[in-house]
């Protein structure tokens, strides 16, 4: 079981805003990888998707979603996308300095497997509106992650003080 | 100018760019995908209520009973 987390690389977004945060040359000496993030984008909504690809790759991710936007909950099968997907990052007219949470998972991403992964996030917004998403993916591809990427799935950039950690868990 | 930053973990370094033409191009095609896709995931929920309501009108139920059901 993972009893180590280090943390690898992190960044808060400057004032310009960021359309994509990019974690590169990501080492290959742990078992999991684990993104934290607190995120807002500049969507003209009150809600935005989370885009997520492994080393750039754009072909071949499945996955399976359970959603909630406060009134009703769905369940989506998304099957060979270009991204992994997950939606709930507040956006624009979510609360004002509102940020929603997330947590992306990757185990075992430096194997010769395919790699599975999951994520976990929730917006925060004062209103009856406010969205929950997990999702559990699989990119069908060997290759070791090295790169991690996201994005807003809608063409959105993050805002000023969105914040992103990458840790590297190891049970020794 | 739309930037991304990439954090270089080997190194620390942390490089903030405009994102290329290229990019640009890829992040509204991925845009207009994910709106289309989402679009018919609720297209696809919406005509599935719409079927077990019609459902349900046939079988006589009140809204208690089908209430009781969900």
């Amino acid at each position: 079981m993972a009893n180590t987390y280090t943390l690898i690389a992190s960044n808060t977004v400057g004032l310009l805003g960021s359309a994509t945060i990019t974690f590169s040359s990501i080492p290959s000496t742990y078992t999991d990888l684990l993104i934290k993030s607190s995120a807002r984008t500049d969507r003209v909504n009150t809600v935005d998707y989370y885009k997520l690809k492994f080393n750039g790759t754009a072909t071949s991710y499945s996955e399976r979603s359970l959603n909630g936007n406060g009134s009703a909950a769905a369940s989506e099968n998304n099957n060979s996308t270009s991204y992994g997907f997950n939606y709930a990052i507040d956006a624009a007219t979510a609360t004002t300095s509102t940020f929603s949470n997330a947590e992306f998972y990757i185990p075992n991403y430096a194997g010769s497997n395919n790699k599975s992964y999951s994520t976990d996030a929730v917006t925060e917004n004062n209103a009856a509106t406010a969205y929950a998403a997990f999702t559990a993916g699989l990119l069908s591809n060997t290759t070791a992650i090295t790169s991690i990427t996201l994005e807003s799935a809608n063409a959105a950039n993050f805002v000023q003080y969105s914040t992103f950690y990458l840790y590297g868990i190891k049970n020794s | 100018m739309t930037n991304a930053i990439e954090i270089n973990c080997a190194t620390g370094e942390v490089i903030e760019r405009p994102l290329t033409a290229a990019e640009l191009t890829q992040r509204e095609a991925d845009a207009k995908a994910a709106l289309d896709a989402k679009a018919a995931d609720e297209k696809a929920a919406a005509d599935k209520e719409a079927k077990r309501q019609a459902v349900y009108a046939k079988l006589g139920l009140t809204a208690d009973e089908i209430a009781a059901l969900a």
